[in-house]
């Protein structure tokens, strides 16, 4: 299913209450992201992408989803941009929408292991759907 | 009854475009007093000038509004006007009908009745005006240099040059600051301590210039041209007169535990010490904190090998009194703490190092005798990693550092990868960078030099985390031109810290009343026309203590400052400020509230005979120092029982403005 | 010393170890730990969403209802820790989050980020003392070269966590020379062990967990210790066999203080 739903550089804005064009692009948060290389488009690009309004971009891609919420880009931020919040402000547009839950509940079944903590499950589905 | 004439000003269009000039003119009229009123183009003008002149001699006016903008900008030029034409200066009033009217008013009815309003109310005042005449005050014609590096060197050696005495107070045992730190300077790299000895042995040789080392400004009191310092000389133990410099008890003191602080603390060295060669005066110092002997009263070992009897462990510290005409800030800068930024690794590894450790690393006679090594094993390095803005550019509200850009940063981690690449071909160095910042004459060349002549690989993004991985440091950034994560395994890391100001100057302000931002660094009094100048009278700024600045910078700046100082110096008196406070005898009760309340200590007492028809006898009466009283008003608003004024803005003139504008 | 205590979901489940040594430590220690009758899931995850009020309000009943009892509000697991102090840190200082989430739950007083979160370690550290700790060890765990793994959640964002040195912290090193044993430091102490990315993308999360357990191998460890759930389970399953075992920091706790084997 397509996204339906226009967003705007005001919506992320809104939602993730950072304002991007503080940003000035050192690439502090991209040296320090542990999953760069999952990551198609990095933290630094989330922040100039969001204001030059290239939203639909960037809710196309698969970073929104393998960010880990580690906040290492939010703590090292010399500008206090918070990247983690511009990713999952650009996150919450996508998975609100109608059919776009990333992670359904009947395929959790088959990721369970012996060991796998509930917080695991709780917190992807957080992450993941709506 | 006051005659007055109304002056309002168009300024172009800054004023008549939001106000109706003539409108304004037409209704100041009506007001009593009022003889003349009208309106011109530029007010300031030699023919608005003249208009002025004409109109007070034609109509015979014994004072007059000018309404047009702040005070700041234009009443001197109009009260000289006055006096031109036969007026006491302080019958003028200014109406400020453009920064506080026209400027912040978009609506032309509005803006022209607030115009009016604003007239009225000056015209209210003036009526209460009397003549007013200023004092004058003697000036001291010596100048006072707090801080002995560079910029405060040059202050007093081109201050002295004209003529007039110095004094350098030095916080540390020896004069050279930063500057003497430095292994090479930019864009030149020629060896600073060899620029900067000749200077030091200058300013010590001269005859005007007298050298207070390790010595911190302990009170001041006074104002422009006037000042009294106390400076508390620190003990150091050593009978300067005596002491030869020979270093024999810097040799024979068992105690190796205190840390050097010229190298940054990367060695140790004895509690007895000269800081450095070069150092001036070249007198040994002892540190109190390590010594045997003042901890314990065991060793001595110092005095007993001291031929010139140079040691006494009984010396305390000494307060000198001196009078200044002048004060010169020069407290310079310290690079911030790098310990809260463990991302880099700083304290995990003694192989992460600031950029000013670096420096003494690599010069001779720095720890290492100049030798690159690593400081963990004493290893040559192969790799080296340069991080450039740490802690600079950070936003206020983020978690640490400093919102400016260092300024300096740039060029001298350029500097120190060429020195390498040069010394060292087979070292590979990386340089993160976010902006290469090279404004400066010769600036850009040298660093596209790095680039090109030395094969320096400048990253554009910042490194995210360095992790210590057995001997190795690994190194994660962005490549911001390549769009990728890089990892680096270096041997070594510099930080390139940011500069702050140097911790004592935060009090210093206090104790001058010198303003300051919210980085501690001193404020100019205007930062553009006044820029070597504090708005503080008689106080002047100098080098990094006013704001991030090079060496070439921080010498002309302190060149600058140099001729204010000696035009201030020049001068046999000084002309006071005519608006000072005065207690009306017959109301002051004695309560000395108002001397508690005066920042300038401008105000005593006095016992006074009184005869008055309400009272007749001795009373307690305060008395101002119309010399050093600055016109603030505390004393004015503190004082319970009205008795003290403020001349040319008395509680009864403040009132009448009131009543104008309530009218 | 009587708190309140939020254990969450995981500890009554997965992670029952972390709970019941805590819980056992805290009574050898002479606190008493008060569980809330009707605590709900705080959701694993801080919603950072300005705009999201809902995924908020479970974390606002713990902490009003703490409140009310006037006590401080005890936390073992990272993630609940997180969770809780942040949204704390909203109720305190985002005007729009306190009014939209207090609209909602309508409590007899409006809840305004008065109670004081503080995880386990901190209550250690700070209302216990290591130096008490030191005392109350039975079985000082000398021959030990644990690796503290403190992970992202108990220390990012630094301000607004305001655990320690988000960089360079030292809290659980302290803990383990209070039991006895040697810490061993290493750089990835701090980093992210793959967190929920293991159900996404398991190849990067095992990448993860990988360099955070070979740094604690590389330096020496023998053993590492941990308060969260999800990142015991990465450091565990998603590591070669036979790495460097990972623990709850309580388990190790509950050895020294001589109260295990009660279990």
């Amino acid at each position: 299913m397509s996204l339906t739903n226009q967003v705007t550089a005001a919506d992320i804005l809104r939602i993730s209450g950072v304002d991007a064009s503080r940003c000035m692009q050192c690439g502090k948060c991209s040296g320090a992201c542990p999953n760069y290389d999952e990551m198609d488009i990095p933290p630094h690009r989330f922040a100039i992408m969001v204001r030059q309004g290239r939203i639909t971009e960037l809710m196309e891609s698969q970073a929104i989803y393998r960010c880990l919420s580690c906040f290492a880009c939010s703590q090292r931020c010399p500008r206090n941009v918070e990247p983690a919040k511009l990713i999952e402000a650009v996150r919450l547009t996508v998975i609100r929408q109608k059919g776009q839950n990333h992670m359904k509940a009947d395929s959790i079944p088959e990721k369970l292991d012996e060991k796998l903590p509930q917080q695991a499950i709780v917190s992807a589905m957080r992450k993941y759907s709506k | 009854m006051q005659k007055i004439g109304v002056f309002v000003c168009w300024c172009g269009s800054n004023i008549a475009a939001t106000v109706d000039v003539k409108a304004v003119a037409e209704a100041l009229k009506s007001e009593a007093g009022v003889v003349f009123s009208t309106d011109y183009q530029y007010m300031c003008s030699e023919n608005g000038q003249a208009m002025i002149r004409q109109a007070i001699r034609e109509h015979g006016l014994t004072g007059i509004v000018v309404c047009s903008c702040s005070p700041r900008m234009h009443e001197a030029t109009f009260r000289k006007t006055a006096v031109s034409a036969g007026l006491n200066p302080y019958m003028v009033e200014i109406a400020n009908i453009r920064e506080q009217c026209s400027w912040i008013h978009k609506d032309m009815a509005e803006g022209t009745e607030k115009a009016i309003v604003l007239a009225r109310a000056a015209v209210a005042k003036l009526h209460k005006n009397a003549p007013l005449t200023a004092g004058t005050s003697p000036v001291t014609k010596r100048a006072l240099v707090i801080g002995g590096g560079i910029a405060g060197i040059q202050t007093a050696l081109d201050v002295a040059d004209a003529g007039f005495e110095v004094d350098i107070v030095e916080k540390a045992p020896t004069i050279g600051g930063r500057m003497a730190q430095l292994d090479k300077t930019f864009p030149t790299l020629d060896c600073s301590a060899c620029i900067l000895t000749p200077k030091m042995v200058e300013a010590a040789q001269h005859e005007k210039i007298n050298i207070i080392s390790y010595a911190e400004l302990d009170s001041l009191s006074g104002f422009v041209g006037n000042f009294t310092a106390t400076i508390r000389k620190k003990a150091r133990y050593i009978d300067e007169d005596k002491c030869t410099g020979c270093g024999v008890c810097t040799e024979k003191c068992p105690s190796r535990k205190g840390l050097d602080d010229f190298n940054m603390k990367l060695n140790k060295r004895g509690a007895v010490y000269i800081p450095f060669a070069q150092a001036i005066p070249n007198v040994a110092v002892i540190d109190p904190e390590q010594c045997l002997k003042l901890r314990t009263g065991k060793c001595g070992l110092c005095q007993k090998v001291c031929s010139a009897k140079a040691v006494n462990f009984e010396q305390k510290d000494e307060l000198i009194e001196r009078q200044y005409g002048a004060i010169v800030v020069a407290t310079g800068f310290k690079p911030i703490d790098a310990s809260a930024f463990n991302e880099y690794a700083y304290n995990d590894s003694p192989d992460v190092v600031t950029s000013l450790e670096f420096e003494r690393i690599m010069n001779a006679a720095g720890p290492t005798k100049g030798q690159l090594v690593r400081p963990s094993d004493r290893e040559h390095p192969h790799e080296i990693v340069f991080i450039q803005c740490v802690g600079s550019r950070c936003t206020e509200d983020a978690e640490k550092g400093k919102p400016y850009c260092s300024k300096i940063c740039c060029m001298y981690t350029a500097k120190h990868a060429m020195l390498v690449r040069e010394k060292y071909p087979d070292v590979n160095v990386h340089v993160f960078y976010i902006d290469a910042r090279t404004p400066g004459k010769n600036f850009d060349e040298f660093y596209r030099r790095a680039v090109e002549q030395y094969g320096v690989d400048y990253i554009k993004g910042m490194v995210g985390k360095v992790s210590v991985e057995g001997k190795k440091l690994h190194v994660q950034g962005s490549d911001l031109l390549n769009g990728e994560q890089v990892h680096i395994n270096a041997d070594m890391v510099v930080l390139a810290t940011a500069i702050e100001p140097d911790p004592t100057a935060r009090a210093l302000g206090t104790m001058l009343t010198a303003s300051m931002d919210t980085n501690d660094f001193f404020t100019e009094a205007h930062p553009k026309l006044r820029p070597v100048e504090s708005p503080t009278a008689g106080v002047f700024l100098s080098g990094v203590a006013q704001g991030p600045k090079d060496i070439p910078e921080t010498v002309a700046q302190a060149g600058a400052a140099a001729a204010k100082v000696i035009g201030l110096l020049c001068k046999n008196e000084l002309t006071c400020n005519a608006c000072v406070a005065h207690a009306n005898e017959a109301a002051c009760n004695g309560c000395s509230q108002c001397e508690r309340v005066c920042p300038y200590g401008a105000i005593s007492y006095e016992e006074r005979e009184i005869r008055s028809p309400e009272f007749r006898g001795v009373r307690r009466i305060a008395v101002v120092n119309e010399a050093v009283c600055q016109g603030c008003g505390a004393c004015t608003v503190t004082c319970p029982s009205a008795a003290m004024d403020l001349k040319g803005f008395t509680n009864s003139q403040i009132m009448s403005e009131v009543d104008a504008i309530c009218r | 010393m009587k708190y309140s205590y939020y254990p969450g979901c995981t500890l009554k489940t997965k992670a029952k170890d972390l709970d019941r040594y805590g819980r056992l430590c805290a009574e050898k220690l002479g606190i008493i730990l008060e569980e809330p009758d009707n605590w709900q899931c705080c959701g694993g995850v801080y919603p950072q969403g300005e705009d999201e009020i809902a995924t908020k309000l479970s974390s606002v009943r713990a902490l009003a209802d703490a409140k009310e009892k006037g006590q401080d509000l005890v936390t073992l697991c990272s993630a609940c820790h997180h969770v809780l102090k942040r949204v704390n840190h909203d109720m305190k200082q985002n005007e729009t989050i306190r009014l939209r989430a207090n609209n909602y739950l309508k409590l007899d007083s409006p809840y305004q980020g008065e109670t004081n979160v503080i995880h386990y370690l901190e209550m250690l550290r700070d209302k216990v003392g290591f130096d008490n700790l030191k005392k109350a060890v039975v079985n000082p765990q000398t021959d030990r070269k644990i690796a503290p793994y403190y992970g992202c959640l108990l220390l990012r964002p630094g301000k607004v966590m305001a655990f320690d040195d988000p960089e360079d912290p030292r809290i659980m090193e302290d803990f383990i020379r209070a039991i006895g044993a040697t810490p061993v430091k290493y750089s990835q102490r701090n980093e992210c062990c793959g967190g929920y990315l293991t159900l996404e993308n398991k190849k990067a999360a095992q990448k993860r967990a990988g360099a955070v357990v070979d740094s604690a191998e590389q330096a020496g460890a023998d053993l590492m210790i941990t308060a969260c759930p999800l990142c015991l389970y990465n450091l565990d399953a998603n590591v070669p066999e036979g790495s460097v075992p990972v623990q709850y920091f309580t388990e190790i706790l509950a050895e020294a203080l001589g109260v295990k084997e009660e279990v």
